[in-house]
């Protein structure tokens, strides 16, 4: 896109500074860039590198004071925003930028209607009232793909899915037609099928309004799809910047280069089909009841996990495939017995299901979990060490304390920390160090079978590479059986050996992970692995949102 | 988690040669990263702070309130060996020469026997506390009719009407009472102090019990849920039902008037505080991801409970630790004033101020009786605010 004298921002050499006590901490240091109208242009970086920072400054939406600018300038429209009164700049917030942010869960009110939230900003901007509020909100949702509009305009946030509600955002945001749409992430919280969606209605609302976009997103994949420049963030600093081509094919700074070469490598454990079986399932259910009325009768169920058969041989790796809420993370904690299911769990040739809880507990030191947020799975009051012996603790309780010590530090050294940090605390450690003491807590007791329930979806991309590595050798090296749950294909596809697509709680297909990607049976398998390979969008009939 | 202390660790396999040094643990005792910036925000809070060290040093010396306001001497030096009447009682013929006629043998009454003061003083010397007084101690030459004026405010007026009424004269011999006395002729000052000591101790044991009973009422019914929580939550609303008061005057005709039965009846009620926060901290912690790491390793529920979730809830619990204290502190005064409080002659604060109205023109025993219930409370207030704030992370301190 040909780019005009006088570009509509323009952001020099600008800083930000976080306050904290005494310190003083830079995030943001020195940063150049510029939008021209109706252009797109991405800011890429792991999580921390500044890059929401950048766009939340460009807003003014900081918290001031604890934050402030050293220096530098934000010139829109041929305006400075940074000497800008706080009243100035809600004229400009939501009328000429406006803001999409990663979470539609959190990022609209939810005791709010959906007409009431839209009609706010029109109200607030426009002075539009009554009808013609009500005939511009409905024109937006329209606009923004939303069937049958007027039936949802009394409708609250939680009766919509979370594609929807990432679509009201949108509407949200173009209402007032701004001249810079800012995209804080916005399609990471959402599934594949429906990322691919949003970035689309993205693209050609761009095109019909000629709206300049700022796209924040970790993801180097999306940005190819979307951008006509990129800047490529770490630490604060813009490193490289570019057209998205030139970028993509001749990466000149090596964080970049590091970045592009983030994807996890093929190299799926292989099958092993004369092996022991390590898990078997047979027709395995998890029914939720629905209970209705006075006398709390069962009226229906929610089948989360509706007959399921799985054998799992020893060495093997199950790749669990499925948007969110097709039920692939009850089937592990199901087949982990930490939720009741129905049907027969065989663990190395004993039947687990109708266990009392002590009487599993012989059985746990051979199957362990791993789980999806670094943050939410470690004790945040208990050191590191405490967190890896927990299990030792449990089942060999007379084990001497040098041979504890020495079980921790060898857990340790084989997820690859320095075992000096066992004193420390989880949050003085980073989201992939932390994935990694979630790890060693698995293997220290030395278990067969472990269950990874999207180990690296909360990751950045090089952290996932490197979370994918450390699965794979320990996999190697201890002959572990695995199975990986995940939404992400591109990491499933790096470790499993055999494939498994989930949907509504029922498996759609099944088989060998090389089989199936290089012919996938069913329509909705097709559409899946073209929404996360190549960012398309299927047949609205295929994949409902 | 007791054998942690033995740390040898074979070095060789384990660490590269070159690799840095195992961090030694960091001692038990030690504030945890955490713990360390709460303190350090509480610190910042000068007013908070301030009134945690003024209430210690108070609450320190009303624990020595037996050295500090005491009939009994603290200390005596007779004959060249040392006694400490505070501690022990001792018959008056120590004090005297083998054969004196004049002794009897019973316990040495320091305070109405000045040939006893004057036979040790010959022989030796006699250390006094501050205030001669013990809480029951009965004034027995006043200047004027109880409740008498603080020594210190006596008028000439005063001292005209004692010498007329036959009371004791206004010289250097009247004894001090730095805060009058009140209705029964008992040294105000000295009943403050017991008053202050027995109030807090009172509100800290009721506050200790009723956090650990409704810590462990709250666990149990978050953590299980279900219908432990239904029935658990139904059965407290029944209860708080119940008027408090009207049981507390029932209960007080019934039982026999003492510390530890308030405390019992006062334990029944005040336990309930606590219940739905740290039940909701529970419900709210049952769901973490390491809480199902946690069974997934098979750790017991007892163990998740007190381990993994307790330190969690402890939070919440700590910021209205304090508050409670200075509820339960009110309570306690506030039986005392309606006479349903501790045993009559206790030195107890609501006593006092029950005096004062009944006697609004003994200003000495208003005034001292609101200051100290006043100041008491308002320190356990501002260090309440001062917790609360240290513990709140996203409170940003400037």
């Amino acid at each position: 896109m040909a780019r005009s004298t006088m570009p509509l921002l323009s952001v020099r050499d600008l800083s930000v500074a976080f306050r904290q006590g005494e310190r003083e901490m830079l995030a943001l240091d020195h940063v150049s860039f510029d939008i021209g109208k109706g252009e797109t242009v991405a800011l890429v970086g792991e999580s921390g590198s500044g890059k929401s920072c950048a766009a939340l400054s460009v807003m003014k939406l900081l918290p001031y004071p604890q934050a402030h600018h050293p220096s530098g300038s934000i010139v829109f429209k041929g305006k400075d925003l940074i000497p800008a009164s706080e009243r100035e700049m809600q004229r400009v917030r939501g009328d000429d930028i406006s803001i999409i942010f990663q979470e539609p869960l959190t990022s609209l009110n939810p005791l709010h209607t959906i007409e009431k939230q839209i009609a706010e900003v029109l109200e607030v901007h426009r002075g539009l009232r009554g009808p013609a509020a009500r005939a511009r909100v409905i024109e937006l949702l329209s606009q923004v793909g939303i069937p049958d509009p007027e039936s949802r305009l009394a409708g609250y946030p939680h009766q919509l899915s979370g594609g929807q509600r990432q679509r009201v955002m949108i509407a949200l945001a173009l209402a007032n037609e701004p001249d810079l749409l800012i995209a804080d992430e916005p399609t990471t919280a959402l599934d594949v099928t429906v990322q691919a969606q949003i970035l689309k209605l993205l693209k050609d609302l761009q095109a019909r309004l000629g709206m300049a976009m700022l796209f924040i997103t970790h993801d180097l994949g999306i940005v190819r799809q979307v951008a006509d420049h990129v800047h490529v963030m770490t630490q604060g600093k813009i490193v490289e910047h570019g057209p998205v081509e030139r970028v993509y094919t001749a990466p000149q700074h090596p964080y970049t280069r590091q970045l592009l070469a983030a994807e996890p490598k093929k190299e799926p454990a292989p099958l092993n089909p004369s092996g022991p079986i390590v898990v078997r399932t047979d027709d395995l259910k998890v029914w939720f009841p629905i209970k209705r009325g006075m006398l709390r009768s069962v009226v229906g169920h929610i089948k989360a996990v509706d007959g399921v058969s799985i054998e799992l041989r020893k060495g093997e790796t199950l790749g669990v495939v499925g948007e969110s809420g097709s039920g692939k993370t009850t089937l592990g904690l199901a087949i982990l017995r930490l939720i009741s299911s129905d049907g027969p769990v065989v663990f190395m040739g004993h039947q687990l299901q109708g266990l009392k809880f002590k009487a599993m507990r012989p059985y746990r030191r051979n199957m362990q979990i791993v789980f999806q947020d670094p943050y939410g799975s470690l004790s945040p009051r208990l050191s590191v060490s405490d967190i890896i012996e927990e299990g030792l603790w449990v089942h060999h309780p007379k084990m001497p304390a040098d041979e504890r010590e020495r079980r921790v530090i060898r857990a340790l050294t084989d997820v690859g920390l320095e075992p000096s940090t066992r004193f420390r605390y989880p949050h003085e450690f980073s989201g992939g160090q932390r994935q990694r003491i979630a790890v060693a807590r698995a293997i220290v007791l030395e278990p067969t079978f472990v269950v990874l329930d999207e180990p690296t979806s909360a990751l950045d991309m090089l952290i996932q590479s490197q979370i994918v590595a450390l699965l794979r050798k320990l996999q190697r090296d201890r002959d572990l059986t695995y199975m990986f749950i995940s939404h992400d294909l591109k990491v499933v596809s790096a470790l499993a050996s055999r494939i498994m697509v989930m949907r509504q709680g029922k498996v759609v297909e099944e088989g060998p992970a090389a089989e199936v990607f290089a012919a996938p049976k069913s329509d909705y398998t097709r559409a899946l692995f073209a929404a996360a390979f190549s960012l398309e969008t299927a047949a609205a009939d295929v994949v409902a949102e | 988690m007791d054998a942690r202390a033995p740390r040898s660790i074979p070095e060789t396999p384990l660490t590269t040669p070159t690799g840095p040094v195992l961090a030694p643990a960091p001692s038990r005792f030690g504030l945890s990263p955490l713990n360390r910036r709460r303190w350090e925000n509480f610190k910042r809070n000068r007013r908070g702070y301030m009134s945690l060290w003024i209430f210690a040093v108070l609450f320190v010396l009303s624990l020595s309130a037996e050295l500090i306001a005491n009939d009994q001497p603290i200390y005596i030096r007779y004959d060249g060996t040392s006694y400490f009447p505070v501690l022990f009682t001792y018959p008056d013929t120590t004090f005297a020469d083998k054969n004196d006629p004049d002794v009897l043998g019973t316990a040495a009454d320091y305070r109405n026997d000045p040939d006893l003061i004057a036979r040790i003083n010959k022989k030796g010397w006699i250390v006094w506390p501050p205030i001669r007084f013990h809480y029951d101690t009965r004034v027995d030459n006043p200047p004027m009719p109880f409740p008498s004026k603080p020594t210190w405010a006596l008028t000439r007026a005063d001292c005209a009407k004692a010498a007329e009424g036959g009371f004791a004269k206004c010289d250097a011999k009247l004894e001090p009472n730095w805060l009058g006395t009140d209705v029964n002729g008992r040294d105000v000052a000295a009943r403050l102090i017991y008053g202050f000591r027995i109030s807090v101790l009172f509100g800290l044991i009721l506050t200790v019990l009723s956090s650990v009973v409704g810590v462990i009422a709250g666990a149990v019914q978050g953590y299980f849920g279900g219908w432990t929580d239904l029935l658990f939550q139904r059965v407290i609303e029944i209860w708080t039902s119940i008027p408090e008061l009207y049981l507390l005057l029932i209960l007080s005709a019934v039982l026999a008037q003492g510390f530890f039965t308030l405390l019992g009846i006062l334990l029944l009620f005040s336990w309930v505080g606590l219940v739905r926060l740290v039940r909701a901290e529970f419900l709210r912690g049952r769901n973490f991801e390491y809480i199902t790491a946690a069974r997934a390793l098979g750790v017991s529920n007892a163990v998740i409970m007190f381990r993994h979730l307790l330190p969690n809830a402890m939070v919440a619990t700590m910021t209205y630790v304090p508050f409670i204290l200075s509820g339960a502190v009110m309570t306690l005064t506030a039986l005392d004033f309606l006479g349903f409080g501790l045993p009559p002659g206790s030195p107890s604060l609501g006593e006092l101020l029950n005096e004062a109205k009944a006697n609004p023109y003994a200003w000495w025993l208003g005034l001292s009786g609101f200051f100290t219930v006043a100041i008491m409370l308002s320190l356990l207030i501002f260090i309440g605010e001062a917790v609360r704030d240290a513990f709140d992370a996203r409170k940003i301190f400037r």
